[in-house]
This record gives C-alpha cells, structure tokens and sequence, in this order.
C-alpha cells in the first residue's frame, strides 16, 4: 500500500500578519510546517512502519512550501512531491483538489490520503473534502485514532461534537486527522541529513495528465483587522457587594445581560 | 528605494540567510525541543536545584549530544556552526541544561573520538550519543583552577594500568555520571598530563555532590575524589599527552558556550522588550521613555555583534582554519555581554524583575558561573594579551 500526506508551509501561529500597503498579505519570522499537517505527517510514517508501506508527501504551491516538504521528509517520510506551474492558485481549492487528485492517482497502490484537519493559512478545509469528491474515495473527517489499518479496510475513531463514534470504511480512503492522534516527532538529525540532500522533484499539470482548472475563486483584497476600541474601568466600592451591585448595573445599562 | 530593505530587529543582520538549509533544520529541531521541552519544566528545576537525567536521554534521542562526531559513533558529522546554534537554543532556555550538554558532548564524547583507542571509541561513544551513558571531565583541582598545569592528581603504572589519587572539583554532571574522562599528571609519562577513562563503581572512585550552589541550578556538579583508584592500561587516551589534550576539549566547549550565552542574552533582550512595551508608567509604555530605548539598542547591537562573530569562528573551525585566541575572543566577549544584558534586563524589570517567572534574574545568576568557567574572562584577557604582546602575564 502507498499511504500519501498533503502539507503546506504556513506562517508561525506567533507571527505578526498584516497586509502592507501594496495589499499583500505580509508576516514577520520563519513560516512552519501547517500545525495541524504535523499530526498527518506523524501518523503517515507510523502507519507506514507499521503495515510495511510506501510514504509520499506532495505538496501543491511555490518553491516556499519545500520546506515543509523537507521537513516531512526530515521526520521520516520516504518521498516529496511538489505540485506546482506558474499560473497555478493554490488558495483555490477546487483547483487544489483536482491537481492533488490526479496526484494521488499518478502514485502507484495509493489507498489512504492522511490531511491535517485545515490549513491554518487560509482557514479552510473544504479542499480536504473536495479531494475525497474528485478520487471518488471515501472521507473520513475528525479522526482521532486509526483502531486498524489493513490492505482493503480501515477503522477509525471520530470525534464530533455530537461524542465519540467508531466507523469501519473500505479503502481507498481520504481522512483528516485532529490534535492528539499522536505526538509527532521531531526530526532527526540524520532525516536532516538526507532531507537536505533531497532533490525534490515538481510536477505540472500537464505531468498528472490533466488541465490547469480555471480558479472559480478569486480573492478582491485582504484587509487589516479594525483596530480594536476598547476603554478599562475598575469598579470601585467599600464592598464587595458594592462592587457587584454597580457592576450588573453597569452591565443592564450596557444592555450586555 | 532598490537595495534597501525591512529591519528585522530579531536578526538585525539576517543571520538566518547566512546558515545551511541543514544548519537552520537542525536548529529548529533544537528549538521546538528546547522551548517544548524545556522550558516548561525550568522554573522548578532551578528553584529546587533539581537535575533531571532523563534530559540527556531525550536529548541523545535527538541527536543533540555530540552532532559533530561521525554517524559511525552515533553522530552526524554537523557543522560546528550547528553545534552552536544547539547551544543558543539550549541556553536561550537555561545555561545549566547547555551545560550538561556541552560537557558531555565537547568536554567527553570529543576527547574520546579524538585521543581514544577504537575500543574506547566503538564502545563508549554510541552510548554517550544515546544519552544512555553520561559523562563528565575532571580538570580543576581545589588547588589547580586557573592554572591546570599545578594540579596534584596523579597517575603510577601498576601491573595491571595504573593507579589514580587526587580530588578533582566543580565538576559538571559529576554525581550522576557514569563515565569520568579525567586528566592526572603520570609518573609512567614522565610527569606529562595524560588522560584516563573511568566507570562508575570503580573501587575508591566517589563524586559527591557540591551543595548550596546560586547559580546553574537546573545542572548538577560535583567532586570527583579518587583514593587508590585501580584501572586497566585500556583506560588510557592513548592519543594525547600534556596540557593539549585537555585545552582541544575546553576549545570546543568555550566556542558552543560563546553561541550559548547569547542565546540567554536574547532571552533576556525580548522579554525586557516585551515588558517595556506591555508596562504603562507615567501614562505610557515603558519602551516609550529614551532610558529603555538606549538599553534596548546597546543589548541589540552587543548581541548581533557577537552572533557575527561566534559565526566566522565556527565557520573557521569548520574549515580546520581557527586558533584557539579567536575562541577566546568570542568566548570572553560574548559571555560578558550576555551578563551585562542579563543583569541590565533585571534592571528594566523593575522589582518584577526578582521574580522567578520572569526569568530574567535566572538567567543573570546563571551567566556569573558561564563568565568564570572554562576559562575566566580575565584568563582569556591574558591568553589574548599573549598573543598581542609576546609576553606571558598569567
């Protein structure tokens, strides 16, 4: 079996984002490998070992994703791919969901697609859903534990809101994993060895054998948060009853309860 | 506007774009452990002067002790650029963990590949990597600090090796080691200091532990005391003699501390940064007055200053192209800022400052040791005025 990740390089959750003045979505410090990819990562190398298969990781977008590649490839998985030509938008996702689609589909036995639960990036995870509707896979969302794992089935914990449930599905499958599936590893310094080496190579859509789609969404403009307005009053009082009293008045003047 | 660009002012000099791709991966792995791992547990450790062993097996897991070393003896031949950036990120956190790092990988897994037989290599090396063995390095005598060459130890032939008497002290990682490279002047040898490989549990060989410490905290240090300690002829570094083989070790080291001590420093640059901008007085911040500014700016300019210069070492060394002086330049110079920043930062903190959770003062109290061991800011003062001037002042 060929178990395949997607990941993408994001910027640090601690990173300052703001749109410049050009309109371009600009961070300060080093970009990360998507948090939420870590934990499909993880648990693409362990099922890998564990059932004796081949690990891919592809990434769609420009050369700055790389580093997740190598960073994935550093953990332990065995081969790259970056999907990639000029006019591709790899923030539209039905774009990004056909061009991994017949990526998938080019890697030989491929069963199971493992994905972080969303992209914290562009906030979204539709694309996850979209690549299970274009393989014709099975989609299994909010997996917290692989129970089994065998050649023609796979069986699964979901989390949800609604509690816990465990759902057996036929393979090929497409799953997306939550925080807590495991604890993934840090690289070794010898997968950095080999990672650093890496030649990683890059497909075009004419190599998957489809076309380019035309990207159906299109960003007008990225905005900076509003500024937030907020003004700091400290209730005084003899009492603490006193203090309480003026504080649920001030909260019915407010109109807040 | 072409050629010029945004000022980062958290790598004022775009250090990061000076590193290899493995160099910036092997420092992000010994970030995310450090801040992960470490930090959370730090402020304990230090206020109950508690040393937790399992570090250096965690640490081994992740191929932070001894990177320099081949892959056949457990290492990956990194750069030492890469042993520096694994002490930044180490000590950003706490001196006392780069310590029990450093020494095991400079001061012990280094003389060993080094001046070891391959017995000694192929056995104890992979174990040392692991962090399944930890070591420590006995050179500084009660009566022999500054001055190594003065130490009392001593080693005499015995039918079977030799036989070793002599106390050694504020030895790093002492009392939980299992293996003690330690260096005795030999009678067999003419006198000439040589080094010798002890395990723990040889008859007459005991590290107790030095109590009452203010300063490094989080890592243990000890005596080694050694009474009519017997050990095979195989204990010997066969490769080294004279004061040599203990001061290529102590090179190594010093050079990882100069990259370390900046990483305490940059600990303490953000957070008095942070809490000047965060602390309102007068009506506004703190990092709005010109006092704080000035501070801020002398603490930036010392710190990407020194990473500069740690940097060209290490890439000297890399390159078989260093003297030991440039190590003490960068050692004396780097350390001695980090202090200076540290303390300064205590300062802008206000009486928050004093307290454990910031962390400021931790790090102050640990830099006063880092700024006298292996090798006193003074000592490399007069190793550097030597070479200067001709004349020995020592």
């Amino acid at each position: 079996m060929h178990i395949i990740a997607f990941t993408r390089s994001t910027p640090d959750t601690a990173a300052n984002v703001t749109v410049d003045d050009s309109g371009k979505v600009v961070w300060d410090g080093a970009n990360i490998v998507n948090p939420w990819d870590e934990y499909a990562l993880e648990e693409a190398i362990a099922q890998a070992k564990a059932t004796g298969s081949d690990a891919t990781v592809i990434t769609i977008g420009e050369e700055a994703h790389e580093e997740a590649l190598k960073h994935s490839l550093a953990m332990g998985m065995k081969n790259a791919i970056r999907v990639y030509e000029d006019s591709l938008d790899s923030t539209d996702s039905l774009t990004w969901a056909t061009l991994g689609a017949a990526a998938v589909e080019k890697a030989d036995d491929a069963k199971l697609v493992i994905c972080g639960k969303e992209s914290i990036d562009v906030q979204t995870d539709q694309h996850i859903y979209q690549l299970a509707r274009k393989l014709g896979w099975v989609m299994l969302s909010n997996v917290s534990k692989i129970l089994e794992l065998s050649d023609d089935s796979i069986k699964v914990e979901r989390t949800t809101d609604q509690g816990v449930q465990q759902v057996t599905a036929q393979l090929p499958a497409v799953i997306s994993v939550l925080k807590g599936i495991n604890e993934p590893r840090y690289p070794s310094f010898i997968g950095i060895r080999k990672a650093s080496k890496a030649t990683i190579p890059v497909w075009a859509s004419s190599d998957l054998g489809v076309e380019l789609p035309q990207a159906v969404t299109e960003v007008i403009s990225y905005e900076n948060l509003p500024e937030r307005d907020m003004t700091t009053e400290i209730i005084e009082g003899g009492s603490v009853e006193e203090k309480a009293t003026k504080l649920v008045d001030k909260l019915l003047e407010e109109k807040v309860l | 506007m072409s050629g010029v660009q945004r000022f980062d002012w958290s790598d004022a000099f775009l250090l990061d774009e000076q590193l290899s791709e493995e160099e910036r991966m092997i420092r992000d792995v010994a970030r995310a452990y450090a801040q992960d791992r470490l930090a959370p547990r730090v402020i304990d450790a230090f206020a109950q002067e508690q040393t937790d062993p399992d570090i250096f097996r965690e640490m081994g897991a992740l191929g932070l002790l001894g990177p320099t070393i081949p892959e056949a003896y457990g290492g990956v031949e990194a750069s030492y650029v890469a042993y520096g950036l694994i002490a930044r990120e180490v000590e950003r956190v706490d001196s006392g963990y780069r310590s029990m790092m450093s020494v095991q990988s400079s001061l012990v897994m280094y003389p060993i590949h080094a001046f070891g037989s391959q017995e000694q290599k192929g056995h104890y090396l992979p174990l040392l990597a692991s962090g399944k063995m930890i070591g420590c390095f006995g050179l500084t005598e009660p009566d022999a600090g500054s001055d190594p060459g003065g130490m009392r130890t001593q080693a005499v032939r015995t039918a079977r090796g030799y036989r070793l008497n002599g106390t050694k002290t504020w030895i790093s990682n002492a009392p939980i080691a299992d293996l003690f490279v330690v260096w005795a002047k030999s009678e067999a040898h003419g006198g000439a200091i040589r080094g010798f490989v002890l395990e723990k549990g040889t008859p007459g060989l005991s590290a107790p532990k030095i109590e009452g410490k203010l300063s490094l905290r989080t890592s243990i240090t000890g005596m080694i005391v050694m009474e009519d300690v017997e050990v095979p002829e195989t204990a010997l570094l066969p490769e080294v003699a004279g004061l040599k083989g203990p001061f290529s070790c102590l090179n190594r080291a010093r050079y990882g501390i100069s990259w370390g001590a900046l990483g305490a420093a940059e600990y303490c640059f953000h957070a008095a940064r942070q809490y000047g901008l965060d602390r309102h007085q007068f009506g506004r911040p703190l990092a709005a007055t010109q006092l704080y500014q000035k501070k801020l700016a002398d603490m930036e300019s010392e710190i990407v200053l020194g990473l500069q210069a740690s940097l060209r070492v290490g890439r000297l060394i890399d390159q078989g192209r260093f003297a030991p002086e440039m190590i003490s330049i960068v050692k004396r110079n780097n350390v001695g800022k980090a202090l200076d920043i540290a303390r300064t930062a205590r300062d802008m903190h206000g009486g928050n400052g004093i307290s454990a959770d910031y962390q400021v003062m931790r790090h102050a109290m640990n830099l006063e040791t880092v700024n006298t061991y292996e090798g006193t800011h003074d000592v490399h003062a007069l190793i550097l005025g030597r070479a200067i001037t001709g004349i020995p002042a020592f």
